[in-house]
């Protein structure tokens, strides 16, 4: 154990703060060794919450926060967890800031939190969390560890919110909440009425795709979108 | 009446994968072959009917607000709900580590087949997924918590049975290159889910 640690301190000193080696551990996530398009990790909320943009943003947000903040306790603690109750360990800290999270949505931003109802909790056993504690933070130390889940945990919001902004505009004609195709009848003013007439493309004619908004078309709009993400980066196809 | 009730919903209405996307991770990863989907699946049905239940009496006695009125009448007030995830987890972790114990020294057979699976099934967020959802449902009793973690089990296991079965005969055809694998599987999951849709609404 100590032999290790020697080692690491003659290695690392030289290294500044953002080297290449660090900035990748941010810039890979986002392509080419994304979380949910290529490591197939945390799948399940991310297709569950991406009907609204607004709750996709704050599902991203608490993520990053709990990868993050697991990854660097669990770095700092690395040494001296015992390997054959790691997992429990590690439970057990994603659990407390899950806990946290949760409670700080339920104060700020009840309706969301309401929306999310069991995903928050379940961002526990979300696998990229554990992946990361431990294919990365029990073997590196704390500042590449938060970076690293930092990194990941964009990765994830990136999908999130690319999948959200097909689903909410399509599925609702709105992003964020706000209409963008205009209003239909009977839809909710900014002044507090109801709308009578129908404005904007509802007014040609348009009707939105109710489909959208069914949880089966999060898992086709993902396809789609390792479809074109595959079809740019080659390398990723599978045999 | 009731459990069937319950059960079908669990099944077919609600299918843990179909309606939720819960244990996504593992779907992905082990639905290579029909060989390991139903070792998988057992196992996910085998531990949901036993954590559903007991997290269900954790709720009960426990966590929920006034649930601890049967230790002292001072404690009528605590709420101890906020707790709830990490009480849940370290349950599904023992339990997990119990059934792997008990299979080995039972069922060894069992065990050699399934082995690897068991472990994984403690960060399966279906497993999770129904102890929270139990939670929120607030069954009325213990036998109706089974119920719900039995179905929920039996609708997981379908689920991976058959889109293993389909992705055996769809190394036959050929896929466009960057849909291959992962893109593919995605796609006939939504189609299925959009299949499982017309359930909907059916009451017992």
């Amino acid at each position: 154990m100590s032999e290790v640690a020697v080692e690491e301190k003659v290695k690392q000193p030289s290294e500044p703060l953002f080297s290449k080696k660090n900035k990748a551990l941010i810039s890979n996530p986002l392509d080419d060794d994304n979380p949910i398009t290529v490591q197939v990790l945390g799948i399940c909320s991310a297709l569950a919450i991406t009907v609204q943009v607004k709750q996709a943003f704050v599902m991203a947000l608490s993520v990053t926060f709990v990868t993050a903040m697991g990854n660097v306790i669990v770095s700092l603690m690395r040494n001296y967890i015992p390997n054959r109750i790691r997992i429990i360990v590690q439970l057990v800290i994603v659990a407390a800031l899950v806990i946290l999270v949760d409670q700080v949505l339920k104060a700020f931003v009840y309706d969301i939190s309401k929306a999310l109802s069991v995903f928050v909790g379940l961002i526990i056993t979300n696998c990229i969390i554990m992946g990361r504690l431990e294919a990365f933070a029990l073997g590196n130390k704390p500042w590449p560890a938060f970076l690293d889940g930092i990194g990941n945990g964009l990765g994830y919001g990136l999908i999130l919110i690319i999948v959200s902004v097909f689903r909410e505009l399509l599925g609702s004609g709105k992003l964020w909440g706000y209409p963008i195709f205009g209003h239909k009848v009977g839809a909710l003013l900014s002044d507090g009425s109801l709308a009578t007439e129908a404005s904007g493309l509802y007014a040609l004619g348009y009707v939105d795709n109710g489909l959208m908004i069914l949880p089966p078309m999060a898992l086709i709009t993902v396809g789609v979108i390792i479809w074109v993400q595959r079809s740019r980066n080659t390398k990723l196809i599978e045999a | 009446m009731e459990y069937i009730n319950i059960i079908v919903k669990a099944i077919f209405i609600e299918n843990m994968i179909f309606a939720y996307f819960l244990g996504m991770c593992s779907y992905l990863a082990v639905s290579k072959t029909v060989k390991t989907g139903v070792g998988l699946g057992a196992a996910v049905i085998f531990v949901l009917g036993i954590t559903v239940p007991v997290n269900y009496l954790m709720e009960n006695y426990m966590l929920k607000e006034g649930a601890l009125a049967w230790l002292s009448p001072s404690l009528a007030t605590m709420d101890l709900s906020f707790l709830s995830f990490i009480m849940f987890i370290a349950i599904i972790a023992a339990m997990v580590q119990l059934v792997e114990m008990a299979v080995e020294k039972f069922a060894p057979a069992l065990y050699s087949s399934l082995g690897i699976f068991l472990p994984l099934i403690a960060v399966n967020c279906s497993i999770l997924g129904g102890a929270l959802f139990m939670q929120e449902r607030q069954y009325a009793n213990i036998g109706e918590a089974t119920a719900f973690g039995v179905g929920s089990g039996i609708g997981w296991f379908m689920a991976i049975v058959a889109i293993a079965a389909i992705r055996e005969k769809i190394r036959y055809s050929s896929v466009p290159g960057p849909l291959r694998g992962l893109g593919i599987t995605f796609i006939l999951t939504g189609l299925m889910g959009i299949a499982f849709m017309s359930f909907m609404g059916i009451k017992l």
